[in-house]
């Protein structure tokens, strides 16, 4: 019988952080993960963490109020206030358990600038700060005793009683259905780039979790805030880290005009990303790219420069793009890049279902409102992952395991995927449905809206789950039989791409991440509130939730 | 461009499992990776082919894999860089792990030594209330390490590795010397003893055999195998000079030095022990075998010409601002 106090799943920075916590507290951990944890999508945040360290004359207040106005004032100030109070702790430890973070000429951590914030206070391991991060934690984490189910697939949620009580996950290696009883499951299971053709987001992001607590009947908020970021390169989508800028990279327009002079005068490219993206989609549409790109401009940074703080994204430009950023400009684009949107929870990690958590990308606490600033997801997992960790194994105290037939739920599983497995060989593949999906939903709900684009992705996406029973699986056999995961993934992607067509149909103002060509005016009057969406008979049902407001009044944003 | 992907799959399943060879014929864009064209095959033509992947930007770690008979990652490769004058390119999964099935091998044993050097930070002091203070050189050199993604291409074409696969190996010893060069790590002056001690063991640091496979297939640069001499540096520095390799490397050294060249005969008993008999026997059958076969060393070691110049150069790397 596997059975666990807190079962986390998703092994990335917020999961890995959870356990630790859930585990120093006393608990029975397990951490379950598709991957194994150094493979997460935490590894291509690049460019680093925010943090308002105190000893170099910054304010955590300094930070909150960036993180605020960023959001445009959709986010929930008690939580950006936890977050950003939090923050300085949060890194040291990170520090202490030995991330290699550059320094400065003193021997201490050092900054570079990031966009949306009056000042540098992004700490950064290179390029690849997520990875440097990811890495460590890992090892905290072999360190900290906690199980590990590595490679390991969620497929349900069992519950009982309205609880939560354990999950149903395959063995990808062995093919085997198993079930894991817990009495605590905190979701850390990222985002859900892959719902987007092109995205800067991993394979493995299709959005598992969010789409299983959905179904479970959890509220998912903010979802029409996707993240559009400023510098995707041309062709694949990969990520260019905003560090580029944070470095003093310029962005060109076909004639080589610095465009951000008349978007955002004071902070020019290192406005917020949405601003950035908006004016380059902008320039695009009037004719001012070659080939759908502007450009991202780096030469006159110098090659030591770029050797010792940009290397990776170097190399990524010359392997994917054939181009050097030392001589070269690099063609970039928007490309959806992160979701704000979430599980809802409070400051804890708990959301609507009793004894359920959820941290990092997949959650919406909501800390990023309509816009989340670069350097601030790194610091969203690792603060509200522990905190979710320490909450769910306090919770487990008074808590006794809930009993039910496992063998019944194994069974029902295994039937399930069974009849996946079967369906005969003539519908639509797994690989084009999703490509249908990610191509409406980036032309229709990207960096510009409108009702018409969303009605139609709407109509898409029902066609498609249509579609969706019937594609069939090759791979008949057991072992390591990626071909059930990719179909068992596309049902979670679809039922998440639903929630945020509908969500951003609901909202008819234009903020942050929502830039709506027939309603382009921020509108607090009637939208000052966020949107939370949970199942209903006939797909999402909509309801909203109020604003925190705590010491920041709305007003209007300006960089 | 028109391409064959020759792909080595494997199905475990099957009745008597073996390792059989598959062609695909397919149409990519000029600029498309090894791991596009594996995600088409993936996608549009057999979804049983099964394989890792995931970030598509060298930073997962998860597709590593032998192409054209060297380990690199799928998704840092263009393809018409890979092409053979036929337009073939040739894919099998990672060395040195067992299969598991068609390019997806199993990485316990990977794993099983990371673990071995105990991968995680062990400060001895007491922590400081903010950030260590520590020189940015000092982490730039250990960003240089860290940029290491567990891929396991060093593994999969460790020529020690392959025949022994005891070896701790290119990746955990780099993941070792991660931690003995960091100033955080060990005693107040950032020496980690105790970790010295352990890697000098049989299966550790000296038994690298310096082929640089792991320099050359690293994807990040990590460049293993200095890693793996910077270790025995330290670990000589830290005073752990008397090991079979420690002493290996000083009979070595001290034979070019003096004859400037090796003498092969004495680099056995000056590395052992010249007194350590039952090792010596030991060695006994195979230095017979050697003489039978005509390959025992000469017994009187002579100098090369002008050895005295071979002489100066040492003195030179040793001791560079006297000359």
């Amino acid at each position: 019988m596997l059975e666990h106090d807190v079962l986390v799943i998703g092994a990335g920075l917020a999961g890995m952080r959870a356990a630790i916590a859930a585990r120093a507290e006393g608990a029975s951990v397990a951490i379950i993960s598709k991957v194994h944890p150094v493979r997460s999508h935490s590894n291509a945040a690049q460019g680093g963490i925010n943090a308002a360290l105190t000893d170099r004359g910054d304010g955590w207040e300094d930070h909150a109020y960036d993180t605020v106005k960023g959001s445009d004032y959709l986010g929930d100030q008690d939580a950006i206030e936890v977050m950003c109070q939090s923050a300085g702790q949060a890194l040291i430890d990170m520090e202490h358990f030995g991330v290699t973070f550059n320094r400065d000429d003193e021997g201490k951590l050092g900054t570079r600038a990031f966009g949306g914030q009056r000042r540098a206070r992004t700490f950064f391991v290179g390029d690849f700060t997520g990875q440097a991060m990811l890495h460590v934690m890992f090892e905290q984490l072999i360190k900290s005793g906690v199980r590990r189910y590595e490679e390991w697939f969620v497929t349900g949620l069992i519950e009982e009683d309205g609880r939560v009580c354990g999950v149903t996950a395959l063995e990808i290696r062995t093919g085997q259905v198993f079930v894991i009883r817990s009495k605590t499951v905190i979701f850390c299971t990222g985002g859900l780039g892959r719902l987007f053709e092109p995205s800067t987001n991993a394979l493995i992001v299709t959005g598992d979790g969010m789409a299983l607590a959905y179904n479970a009947g959890a509220q998912l908020m903010d979802m029409e805030m996707v993240q559009y970021h400023p510098t995707t390169l041309a062709g694949s989508g990969v990520l260019i880290s905003e560090a580029a800028r944070g470095e003093g990279a310029y962005l060109l327009d076909k004639n080589g005009e610095r465009f951000m002079e008349r978007y955002a005068p004071n902070m020019m490219e290192l406005a917020s990303r949405d601003v950035v993206s908006r004016a380059e989609q902008t320039e695009l549409n009037a004719g001012n790219g070659v080939n759908g790109c502007v450009y991202l401009d780096c030469r006159h940074l110098g090659k030591a420069l770029i050797m010792e703080k940009l290397s990776q994204i170097r190399e990524i430009g010359i392997d994917l793009a054939g181009v050097d950023m030392i001589t070269d400009t690099i063609p970039i684009r928007p490309g959806m890049h992160y979701m704000m949107g979430g599980i809802k929870t409070d400051v804890d990690g708990q959301t609507n279902l009793p004894g359920v958590y959820a941290a990092g990308e997949c959650a919406c606490v909501s800390v990023h409102g309509g816009n989340r600033l670069g350097a601030n997801s790194l610091l969203d997992t690792i603060v509200f992952g522990q905190r979710s960790g320490v909450h769910a194994a306090q919770a487990c105290r008074d808590q006794e395991y809930i009993e039910f037939d496992v063998e019944q739920a194994v069974r029902r599983e295994e039937r399930r995927i069974q009849e996946v497995i079967d369906r005969p060989q003539n519908g639509d593949r797994v690989g084009s449905v999703r490509l249908a999906m990610g191509e409406s939903m980036n032309r229709n709900l990207a960096v510009y809206r409108d009702e018409a684009g969303m009605l139609e992705t709407m109509h898409d996406l029902r066609g498609l789950k249509e579609k969706y029973t019937r594609v069939p699986v090759d791979n008949k056999n057991r072992v390591f039989n990626t071909d059930l995961v990719f179909a068992l993934e596309l049902g979670f992607m679809l039922d998440c791409a639903e929630t945020i067509a509908v969500s951003a149909l609901e909202r008819k103002d234009s903020r942050g991440a929502q830039a709506r060509t027939d309603y382009p005016n921020r509108d607090d009057e009637n939208w000052m509130k966020h949107i939370v969406a949970v199942k209903g008979e006939e797909g999402p049902e909509i309801s909203y939730s109020p604003v925190s407001i705590t010491r920041w009044t709305p007003e209007e944003r300006k960089y | 461009m028109d391409v064959t992907f020759k792909i080595k799959r494997y199905d475990p399943e099957v009745e008597a499992p073996e390792s059989y060879w598959q062609d695909f014929s397919l149409t990519l864009d000029d600029s498309a990776t090894v791991l596009d064209g594996l995600i088409k095959i993936r996608e549009d033509m057999d979804g049983t082919l099964s394989l890792r992947c995931s970030c598509r930007s060298a930073i997962c770690g998860s597709c590593a894999m032998r192409i054209n008979g060297h380990a690199g990652l799928a998704c840092k490769m263009q393809v018409r860089l890979a092409l053979d004058d036929d337009n073939v390119i040739i894919i099998e999964p990672a060395g040195v792990m067992p299969v598991v099935k068609d390019l997806v091998v199993d990485f316990d044993m990977f794993w099983s030594k990371i673990m071995e050097v105990d991968p995680y930070l062990r400060p001895e002091g007491t922590e400081p209330d903010a950030e260590y203070i520590a020189s940015n050189e000092a982490m730039l050199h250990l960003s240089g390490v860290t940029a290491c993604i567990m891929c396991g291409a060093c593994v999969s074409d460790c020529t020690v590795m392959e025949v022994d696969p005891t070896f701790l190996g290119p990746a955990a010893l780099a993941k070792a010397y991660r931690f003995t060069a960091d100033p955080r790590d060990g005693d107040a002056q950032g020496v980690s003893r105790d970790r010295l001690e352990a890697l000098n063991e049989p299966t550790g640091m000296w038994d690298c055999t310096r082929c640089a496979e792991c320099v050359e297939v690293c994807p990040k640069g990590v460049a293993p195998m200095d890693r793996i001499m910077a270790l025995r540096e330290q670990a000589i520095n830290a005073g752990f000079d008397n090991t079979y390799g420690a002493r290996h490397a000083e009979a070595f050294s001290n034979s070019l030095e003096h004859s400037g060249q090796l003498d092969e005969l004495r680099l056995v008993p000056n590395t052992v022990g010249v007194f350590n008999l039952p090792v010596l026997l030991n060695m006994a059958p195979e230095a017979l075998r050697a003489l039978t076969h005509g390959k025992l060393p000469p017994i009187i070691h002579k100098k090369i010409e002008n050895a005295d110049r071979v002489r100066k150069l040492f003195r030179r790397v040793e001791d560079p601002d006297r000359s």
